[in-house]
């Protein structure tokens, strides 16, 4: 299974697309909650969400199936980036790639690596705390309509409040704004969804999504550090 | 005009290789890139030396036989065009102008400017033809209608003079323009898909076993094919090529 | 030597089929062990490879780029002709026939014509159901236009690239057969002799361009699809590497050459700009469709656009001279090639000329322009477009039509063709002579066959716009594959033929001794300066008009230039590896030879004939003035061993189905 998942180039690019696709709908899910943090309610909703997501079994299930589908996309990424090296023995003594395409599209690699790098201390900062080591706040917990609940707002509050890490949460969303211009509209190049009926809309739909995801998540940390919700 | 010319010098495909610079004088604007080279390979055999060793035959952009890397692009600054139409009025008095091959995995070096395309000729072996024999008895030509628009299509992929600058150009090295304006070609056609599924998958294991990378849609293909083959090519090989995985028979 | 065209009995129309159905077969068991060598891969080698392959014969094919698919039918754009009369016009194949044979000039031979004719719409059949994109209507039929020298739509059409597809289907046929393994391609080869062994092709001497090796091949029976020698002219529409040398080789064993001096001057050609020009670019004939040729009707203002001071555009319509319309009402702007190409020359050098050289007249699309703008502002109802609004959608509708040719001008001259009339002249294009082959497309050494342009056959005196591609795929795919057959029937109990025999010996120490030469002269020029210079003398005294003395003159100035040739060229390198410069200096060497005998056979040919044009030779208004009576032969030429004395033999043609006349496009 594994060989014939990676069969070939364009199988190769079918997985990243797909896996691409997947990781993009988390987005839209992962960014969806966090704004509720923007409704100035003190956090509750957002914890509200927050303790939905970690415990639904549907949902934790879906967990790994992310995980899966990321790890996915790393390795079929660098494969995909190693042989294409490989591909070009000679470099060029002069090169004028930037007459034909895009330096963010050529960056795909080096982007992708500036955002796992950025996972690597995202995750570190929310999931392992909420799922495994318990919140590093005062006051873990906070009561909504009676009950108790995790308070990641505080968390993030606590966090946020720092400027490196604010600093490195808006470069990671920067470059998930290039990976994902070129990455949107590539995703559906890859699974032969590219015609001249809806070339242009598949391309304003991505462009648009690739400002507004990245430009809501900088906003979080920025919005914490300059203490603009609460 | 008199021009600095850097250009790629190895003598076999095992050489090392390196960049050599010339001088060439009086050029004159209305010369076409190759008769300017022609120029300065003319003084090289004067003066006793190895000219220099490019690939070249109609002159006309049609062949696909040129093939040189011009100041960083395939077939140099112009769009549409193959290196023997581009005119030296595309270059200022003065100017340095690097020459290289084009470089691929694929594509070794024969010799200076020249490189071994053959791996183009292995991929359309695998499957790049409709398996009809000679006989004169096929139907009429006109038995099947085909759509305008179909033909055009078919026609606009099968314009494609295999030239390799979509693989020059492509960071990555990869054949896929080629390869898919052919398998487009045939997939439009009515005539072309009884082998529709069997021609794309041999066509695309022999493009990987040829060593070219593979594809990310940068789209520089595209740019720099001079014969503005689309990327919807590659969307639609892409397209065949799962189909016919997920469903290999007919 | 006697020739025997080996025409079959019986009526016109009945002679192929007949033939079909009385020639020797070879059975499948045998075919596999038959080995046939195809040289070149274009429209008629590439179809030959293919269909002798899928027939079951063990191929070689050769070719001297780097690839089958670069070879130079890929560059022809106007289209093929068919006589299928989709259009309903009256065609028929009797038409194309009598068209082909009225077009070539009365020279050609009434048996091979038809059969061509015959098997035209075969062609169009088989290029469909390979995959070819042919241009279509609304209704998704074939589309079809008109040529030069006709009277009906024929012309089948791929934009302006028909050569190209059609060679990329010849192409992907015999890249077929060598996925399965019938087709061994050698690509980089150039063959340098053919080798004879008890009075038949028994194989070649081949050299590999990219490791200098020098290799023998042996096979049953050899084909040379070698295409045209118009580089003989050093500037021609053909591709930089298009040479002689194979058929010229062939000529030397022994193979008849015939008609050397039947050239094609192809009338609408980019003209030259300078002394740097390494060829010559054809516009497309179709662009004559819809384009029309004038001149200015006075030399003040002829001089004035010379010297740049008046702009084409500006010259009121009382004015210009359309030439062609004038001369020939009939036919105007689509008589065919050697006419138009001697209006041509006649009004530049009368002193009318419109560039910088004095040598180019102009095709101007705006009158086509207004009457598409016209028709498609009809068509969308738009009965007030002003003036600008229909020459926009004119425009528009002639970028669909010649695109890519417009573009391609453009790119060479730096002028836009939509706004300004283009500028063209003649140039050479085709080369109507070649090897003398019989009906079954054998030359005079048993075995050894040509296809395509390489032979002589089907064109006579003059080839009609979109007959090259017919003729080069009726050879390859539906004339050879049967008559070798009955050639090869003869040949199965031969079994392998080894190449270390004294033959294969003595000619691969002949070309050894030939590449070795050129290295130990202490030359000092490069072969480009001799072939510029034979092109010169060429051009100026066996081009486009000829006569006695030009071509007496132009005999002595090549026979010192053969001298100098041999005692003054300089090639770097050695034998070994890449050397390009070395095979151009064979090519060059072979060239010399052709273009003495090209002279020496104008000079024999004491009339004017389709391309041919002798100026002592015309009637009182300058047409071509025919000598039936004398000179309607064949004059097929024998080496001798001293290229300056061949040999000459005679075919007579005769016409029993169509009464020679007058050619008259008036």
């Amino acid at each position: 299974m594994a060989a014939g998942l990676f069969k070939s180039s364009i199988t190769k690019k079918f997985w990243m697309s797909l896996t691409g696709i997947f990781l993009i709908s988390f987005l839209v899910v992962h960014c969806a909650i966090n704004a509720t943090i923007f409704f100035n309610d003190g956090g509750k909703t957002f914890n509200l969400w927050a303790h939905f997501m970690g415990t639904n079994i549907i949902v934790r299930t879906m967990e790994i199936g992310l995980f899966v589908g990321l790890i996915l996309h790393i390795v079929d990424g660098l494969m995909l980036y190693f042989q294409n090296r490989a591909a070009r023995p000679v470099k060029y003594a002069y090169e004028k790639a930037s007459a034909s395409s895009t330096w963010y599209s050529r960056s795909m690699a080096l982007l992708g690596t500036i955002i796992l790098l950025f996972l690597i201390v995202h995750l570190y900062h929310f999931w392992l705390r909420t799922r495994i080591t318990g919140l590093t706040i005062a006051e873990p917990e906070m009561i909504i309509n009676g009950k108790l609940y995790e308070n990641l707002y505080g968390e993030m509050e606590l966090i946020f409040s720092y400027s490196w890490v604010v600093i490195l949460y808006v470069l990671g969303c920067i470059s998930l704004f290039w990976h994902l211009l070129h990455g949107f509209k590539s995703a559906f190049q890859s699974i032969g969804l590219n015609h001249s009926k809806y070339k242009n809309t598949i391309a304003l739909v991505g462009d648009a999504f690739s400002i507004i995801i990245p430009a809501v998540f900088a906003a979080m940390p920025i919005a914490f550090y300059f203490k603009l919700v609460h | 005009m008199n021009l600095t010319l850097k250009i790629w010098r190895q003598k076999s495909t095992n050489d090392q290789g390196k960049i050599v610079e010339y001088k060439v004088t009086d050029i004159s604007e209305d010369m076409s890139f190759l008769e300017m080279i022609d120029v300065l390979n003319y003084d090289l055999v004067e003066k006793g030396d190895d000219p220099v060793t490019f690939d070249h035959d109609c002159r006309e952009g049609i062949c696909g036989m040129c093939s040189m890397f011009i100041n960083g692009e395939a077939h140099g600054p112009n769009r549409g065009v193959t290196t023997c139409q581009l005119h030296m009025r595309s270059f200022k008095d003065g100017e340095t102008i690097y020459i290289e091959p084009w470089r691929s995995a694929g594509f070794p070096v024969i010799k200076d400017l020249m490189v071994d395309r053959g791996a183009f000729d292995r991929i359309q072996q695998a499957g790049g033809f409709i398996s009809v024999n000679t006989s004169g008895r096929t139907l009429d030509a006109n038995a099947i209608p085909v759509p305008k628009e179909d033909a055009d299509k078919s026609f606009d992929a099968a314009t494609c003079i295999g030239c390799g600058a979509c693989v020059a150009t492509c960071p990555n090295g990869s054949a896929m323009l080629f390869v898919s304006a052919k398998v487009s070609q045939y997939a439009l056609l009515p005539q072309g898909q009884v082998e529709r599924k069997e021609r794309v998958l041999n066509m695309v294991k022999k493009m990987d076993e040829e060593g070219f990378g593979n594809c990310s849609n940068i789209g520089a293909c595209e740019v720099q094919c001079p014969k503005g083959i689309s990327l919807e090519n590659i969307a639609r090989m892409n397209r065949e090529y799962l189909m016919a995985s997920i469903k290999p028979e007919n | 030597m006697a020739l025997n065209s080996r025409i079959p009995e019986g009526p016109l129309d009945q002679k192929w089929t007949k033939y079909k159905n009385s020639v020797k077969l070879v059975n499948p068991a045998n075919k596999r062990s038959i080995e046939v060598i195809v040289v070149g891969t274009g429209l008629a080698g590439a179809s030959a490879a293919a269909s002798l392959a899928e027939m079951g014969y063990k191929v070689k094919a050769l070719c001297f780029q780097d690839s089958p698919r670069r070879a130079h039918s890929i560059a022809a754009q106007g289209g093929i002709n068919a006589a299928k009369n989709y259009m309903n016009d009256g065609d028929s194949t009797f038409r194309l026939f009598y068209d082909t044979i009225k077009g070539g000039d009365y020279r050609s031979r009434e048996g091979n014509v038809h059969r061509l004719a015959e098997v035209s719409t075969n062609i169009i059949d088989q290029c469909v159901a390979q995959g070819v994109p042919f241009a279509r209507d609304y209704g998704g039929l074939l589309d079809n236009r008109s040529f030069g020298g006709t009277q009906v739509s024929r012309t089948f059409y791929a934009k302006g690239q028909t050569g190209q597809q059609l060679l990329l289907g010849a192409y992907s046929a015999m890249s077929r057969q060598v996925g399965k393994g019938n087709i061994t391609l050698l690509n980089r080869h150039e063959m340098l002799d053919i080798v004879i062994v008890d009075g038949k092709a028994r194989g070649i001497i081949a050299r590999n361009m990219v490791t200098g090796e020098i290799e023998r091949h042996s096979a049953h029976a050899v084909a040379l699809c070698t295409g045209g020698y118009g580089n003989v002219f050093f500037l021609s529409t053909n591709a930089m590497g298009s040479n002689v040398t194979a058929a010229w080789r062939a000529h030397r064993r022994g193979a008849l050459f015939a008609n050397p001096c039947f050239t094609q001057i192809h009338p609408t050609c980019i003209p030259v700009s300078g002394d740097h020009q390494s060829k010559l670019t054809l516009m497309s004939e179709s662009l004559r469709n819809d384009g029309r040729i004038w001149v200015p009707k006075f030399k003040e203002d002829a001089e004035a656009i010379r010297a740049k001071k008046l702009r084409p555009v500006d010259l009121a319509e009382d004015r210009r001279d359309y030439y062609l319309e004038r001369r020939y009402p009939a036919f105007g702007n689509l008589v065919p090639r050697d006419i138009a190409s001697r209006a041509a020359k006649e009004r530049c050098d009368e002193g009318f000329g419109v560039n910088s050289t004095g040598e180019a007249v102009y095709l101007d699309f705006s009158a086509a322009i207004v009457r598409y703008g016209k028709a498609e502002a009809n068509v969308k109802g738009l009965h007030n477009a002003s003036e600008a609004e229909i020459v926009a959608m004119g425009k528009k509708v002639v970028e669909s039509k010649y695109g890519n040719l417009f573009q391609m001008y453009e790119q060479i001259v730096a002028e836009n063709p939509y706004e300004t009339p283009m500028m063209i002249y003649p140039a050479v294009h085709y080369t109507m002579g070649g090897l003398w082959v019989d009906y079954e497309l054998m030359t005079t050494i048993p075995g050894c066959y040509a296809c395509g342009e390489a032979n002589f056959s089907d064109h006579g005196a003059n080839r009609l716009g979109a007959s090259a591609l017919m003729q080069g795929l009726a050879d390859g795919y539906f004339v050879l594959p049967y008559t070798i057959g009955n050639y090869l029937a003869d040949e199965i109990r031969t079994g392998a033929i080894s190449t270390n025999t004294p033959e294969f010996e003595e000619a691969e120490k002949n070309v050894r001794n030939q590449l070795e030469s050129f290295f130990t002269t202490n030359g000092t020029k490069p072969v480009d300066y001799f072939h510029k210079k034979l092109g010169k003398i060429m051009w100026n005294m066996c081009g486009m008009a000829r006569n006695k003395p030009g071509l007496e003159q132009a005999i002595a100035d090549i026979r010192q230039l053969r001298e100098d040739f041999y005692k003054n060229v300089k090639v770097p390198g050695s034998t070994k590896g890449m050397n390009p410069e070395l095979e151009k200096a064979a090519r060059v060497a072979d060239f010399i030879e052709l273009g003495e005998l090209m002279c020496i056979d104008a000079l024999d040919r004491n009339e004017s004939c389709g391309g041919h044009f002798r100026e002592e030779y015309q009637t009182e208004e300058g047409e071509a003035l025919r000598d039936d009576e004398k000179y309607m032969y064949v004059a097929a030429w024998e080496f001798t061993g001293n290229p300056s004395e061949p040999k000459l033999n005679k075919e007579d043609l005769v016409y029993e189905n169509i009464k020679v006349s007058a050619r008259s496009y008036k």
